[in-house]
């Protein structure tokens, strides 16, 4: 598997870490609620398909990147720097 | 005043070479990061211009020998025997002199000894003199940096140096036979 870090190019996947669905971009409001945050905290959807996740390129540049793929095929449609992704 | 003398950390290691291919240390004055901040690194990149160095784009390397700035990663450059004035409210310079060894690659196949522990295309059409990238040398997290048509410096943590001298000596030694 290659990942192209925006940054590095296209890297060997033993470069990254793997830190999981890309949920921490997007955080509740502090007074959201229990429910809201239980989601976030616990809740995880574990799709066959197209998933967001988020990968440390930590051999690497050390940038945190959001990759875009897919847990059947293991194509990856799309990688864009996590401080981006957030804004 | 007791004066203390610095230990190299390659010390007692390097230098050694087989075949084609030797290996040393590079002893550096000082190496130096700068990360500068959040909507300043045009200004970084002007002090940089003024003292004679250009701040080296991503995957590059500026200077010369005994004195280079090399890209270090995600907005991050390394200056290595080189100190440049004029940074301050601009950039985070941090000193790092004691944290990393350097080692030089030098001689004909010195790519293809790298090859066998670098996940990367070190073809010299691809990753030319000036070249550098993060990456890792087996497990350990590492600079590379072109300076020469065969020549390398290769820069781990400070810690890893035994490591490093232990696994480029092995694939060296592997590398000189087959040729
Ligand atoms: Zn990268």
């Amino acid at each position: 598997m290659r990942i192209t870090c925006p940054i590095c190019g296209e890297r060997d996947r033993r470069e990254f870490y793997y830190q999981g669905a890309a949920v921490a971009l997007d955080r509740p409001a502090p007074d959201a609620g229990p429910q809201a945050w239980d989601d976030y905290v616990h809740l995880r959807d574990n799709p066959a398909g197209r998933t967001c996740d988020l990968w440390f390129h930590e051999m690497g540049c050390g940038a945190w990147i959001v990759v875009e793929r897919d847990t059947v095929t293991h194509e990856v449609y799309s990688t864009e720097l996590a401080e981006k992704a957030a804004r | 005043m007791v004066k203390l003398v610095a230990k190299a950390p390659c010390e007692g290691l390097l230098p050694f070479s087989y075949g084609t291919v030797s290996l040393s240390e590079v002893t550096y004055d000082s190496l130096t990061s700068v990360a500068p901040f959040v909507g300043k690194s045009k200004a970084v990149a002007d002090v940089f211009k003024a003292a004679g160095t250009p701040m080296p784009a991503v995957g590059r390397a500026t200077g010369k020998d005994g004195q280079r700035a090399i890209w270090f990663g995600r907005g991050q450059v390394l200056l290595a025997g080189l100190t440049i004035e004029g940074l301050e409210g601009l950039a985070a310079a941090t000193d790092q002199s004691d944290a990393w060894a350097v080692v030089r690659l030098e001689g004909e196949n010195a790519d293809a000894i790298l090859a066998r522990l670098i996940p990367l295309d070190l073809d010299k059409g691809v990753f030319k003199r000036g070249h550098t990238a993060r990456t890792q040398v087996q497990h350990m997290m590492a600079s590379i940096t072109r300076t020469g048509v065969q020549t390398f410096e290769i820069i781990v943590m400070r810690s890893m140096a035994r490591t490093l001298v232990h696994e480029l000596e092995v694939v060296m030694k592997a590398v000189a036979a087959r040729h």
